[in-house]
């Protein structure tokens, strides 16, 4: 018998709008103006909150957070293309679509200054998932999600998000087969953004591209320019569209760069060059989409003013909220271990209040 | 009323539950088609389907990974980690997921599903099967811990981490699966989670054990009591997490003498735990030190030399001895 090719595959990449603001005018999904300038004010408003919260963490008055800059264009245009019963489960470079969704603004604020109480939405229906900081674990949950979906009978699709790194894993690849075999209807997203704090994406992997690790499941999958919100926009549509037609899983690389940080811990001059950064803020998604805009005739300075002049107002007043003393409990983890009552967290809480009292509210001095 | 092995009743348990909740499913690797490696879950898949009862691949963080996934979405996942030496990959999802998910959203996310796994030795079986592992998942706040010892209080303690608001983990002693049978009755029987259970009151000395070591630590009070003409009080501590530390206690304070016999190594295990527990709450009522009986803080020997590393009735019997004569 002769040697034969049993499979073959292919990889596309899809850009719509380039750097330069140019539009591929055959791909042009054609979005109404409204749902255009709804995108931009969602991109301006997630910006406004991440450079507010380093100036906020520069500043003492937050903790550390991994900035989200450069990444808008990727969970916004997501966020926008899903349904109301959809799962949206992040990692942690997501807070445009976070937003959308319906987290208030004050969530990012809370949680990375150390309160769970930024973790609870407004309503559970919003089907958020919590920030998943172990890299990874996500990917079998979304799975998980997705299944029940179906079980239940709901037309939903579980929409999950993982870095460049994430897709190193074991969980990535475990995720990725369970979802392929049960058929479920999750949509991965890697937002490559080519670095893993101080590891490049050549060092990471030496796969050619990301999108292609979905292909060792037979998972359908799409490279797109994660920094043009307009391809972002088609593939996610695509993508919601086989999953929700009970094709199972389908993953899209969304090809970014992480502008900032990894977190306010970390320096980026002590592992990566400066001319590299310079030049990735050159394609960032934001320039872009106000160049297509005003091409199209819906964006001038005059509009860019009041739009960055409302987003500052709605940050502010996040801002002014999350600064607003609470009156917080010290001994709340003592309520949430268990959902039944066990009588050795009645006596350890007992214990704690005590030593609060002793303590006299001040800080207690750790050495 | 039937005369059932542990495997029956477990089995019985999961049949009843799927029947009763359609949210209750089953998935693990080999649970399907083959009824699991032990046959716990034999005859499932016919009765239920392929949609309740998943074959997995083998992963096991996926397992549980997929599990906290179904649990958010409101079902009850019972999944099945083959062996007790394999569930060790899921370690990551198990303390940054499974335990945390109720605490970190203060309530709104809860994850109401169980993970059953065989374990402990004295079945003359590989590398990686023979190991009692409790203490790891019981040191992780937010999961329970339960060891049951015998069919019917396996099928009641079962049925309760089904129905329980928060991940269990569910330790089979899979030298208890076939090597005796109780009554089980027919109706759904449940037992309280974080309860231990005084299977014999006694005077003079509390017996404290669990899982496949009640086995050899009731044979071991029956020869004392008959030799010596003592009381001794034993009991079975069912739950290791969280721990019923108050009745413990309050036998020790009757009795002024303690045993503990654990499977697992000595050192940081329940018998650490339950020992520190009299020192806290019955030190001036203690006669003598508190007495363990455990296995040994060595690597797992192969089968061909475990019989002497396991617990063994006579071990325990000479423990009680020099306990009662300190």
């Amino acid at each position: 018998m002769p040697r034969k090719p049993v499979a073959k595959f292919v990889v596309d990449h899809l850009q719509i709008l380039d750097e330069k603001g140019q539009v591929d005018a055959k791909l042009d999904p054609g979005l109404p103006a409204e749902r255009l300038l709804e995108m931009y004010r969602w991109m301006r408003l997630a910006r406004e909150l991440d450079e507010r919260m380093l100036k906020l963490q520069r500043q003492g008055r937050l903790g550390t957070f991994p900035p989200n800059t450069g990444h808008e264009a990727v969970s916004v245009p997501i966020a926008m293309a899903m349904g109301p019963k959809d799962w949206f489960v992040g990692a942690f470079r997501e807070t445009g679509g976070r937003l959308v969704r319906g987290e208030p603004l004050t969530s990012p604020l809370h949680y990375y200054n150390g309160w769970e109480e930024g973790n609870i939405l407004p309503d559970a229906a919003l089907r958020i998932t919590p920030v998943s900081v172990v890299i990874g674990c996500q990917i079998p949950q979304a799975a998980g999600l997705a299944f029940a979906s179906r079980y239940n009978g709901e037309d939903a699709v579980t929409v999950a998000f993982i870095g460049d790194g994430g897709t190193s894993e074991g969980d990535f690849h475990e995720g990725l087969n369970f979802a392929a075999v049960w058929k479920a209807p999750v949509v991965y997203v890697v937002q490559n953004n080519q670095w893993a704090i101080s590891i490049p994406r050549s060092a990471q992997t030496s796969s050619r591209t990301l999108a292609q690790k979905a292909l060792g499941f037979d998972i359908p999958c799409l490279q797109v320019d994660g920094n043009d919100a307009l391809a972002m926009w088609v593939a996610i549509n695509e993508a919601l569209d086989h999953a929700r037609s009970g094709k199972g899983p389908y993953l899209i690389e969304a090809v970014t760069y992480r502008l900032m940080m990894h977190t306010t811990a970390d320096d980026p001059k002590k592992y990566r060059d400066e001319a590299e950064e310079k030049c990735a803020w050159e394609k960032e998604p934001l320039i872009r989409f106000r160049a297509y805009l005003a091409a199209r005739g819906l964006w001038d300075d005059e509009r860019d003013a009041a739009l960055t002049a409302e987003a500052r107002e709605q940050v502010d007043a996040a801002v002014r909220a999350f600064e607003t003393p609470h009156d917080r409990a010290d001994d709340t983890a003592f309520d949430h271990v268990y959902g039944t009552d066990h009588p050795h967290l009645h006596e350890q809480r007992a214990e704690f209040l005590a030593n609060v009292r002793f303590d006299g509210g001040k800080e207690a001095d750790h050495g | 009323m039937a005369k059932l092995t542990m495997v029956q009743a477990i089995n019985l348990a999961l049949v009843q539950e799927m029947e009763r909740d359609r949210s209750v499913l089953v998935l693990g690797e080999d649970v399907g088609q083959d009824g699991g490696v032990f046959r716990v879950t034999d005859g499932l898949l016919e009765k239920f389907g392929k949609d309740r009862v998943l074959d997995t691949p083998l992963a096991e963080s996926a397992i549980l990974g997929t599990s906290i996934g179904m649990a958010m979405a409101g079902l009850r996942p019972v999944c099945e980690m083959q062996f007790c030496g394999f569930s060790y990959l899921m370690m990551g999802q198990y303390e940054a997921h499974a335990t945390r998910m109720r605490a970190r959203t203060q309530g709104q996310f809860t994850l109401p599903l169980v993970v059953r796994m065989p374990y402990g030795g004295g079945v003359r079986a590989l590398e990686h099967h023979s190991e009692s592992r409790e203490t790891i998942w019981a040191h992780l706040p937010g999961a329970k811990v339960v060891l049951p010892s015998g069919p019917r209080n396996a099928r009641a303690l079962l049925t309760a981490a089904i129905r329980d608001p928060d991940p269990v983990v569910f330790m089979e002693p899979k030298h208890s699966y076939r090597a005796f049978r109780e009554e089980v009755p027919d109706e759904p029987e449940v037992l309280p989670i974080g309860k231990c259970q005084v299977v014999q009151p006694g005077t003079d000395l509390t017996l404290v054990s669990w899982g496949a070591m009640m086995r050899p630590t009731l044979k071991a009070a029956a020869e004392v009591a008959e030799k010596r003409g003592v009381s001794i009080e034993i009991i079975d501590v069912l739950s290791i997490a969280p721990l019923d530390a108050a009745t413990i206690c309050d036998s020790v304070r009757r009795t002024g003498r303690c045993v503990v016999v654990q499977e697992a190594p000595r050192s940081f295990g329940p018998s650490s735990e339950i020992t520190a527990q009299i020192n806290d709450r019955a030190f001036l009522y203690l006669e003598a030190p508190v007495g363990r009986v455990t296995g040994y803080d060595v690597v797992t020997p192969y089968f061909g030399r475990e019989k002497h590393y396991i617990p063994s009735a006579g071990r325990v019997a000479r423990a009680i001895e020099q306990t009662l004569d300190f």
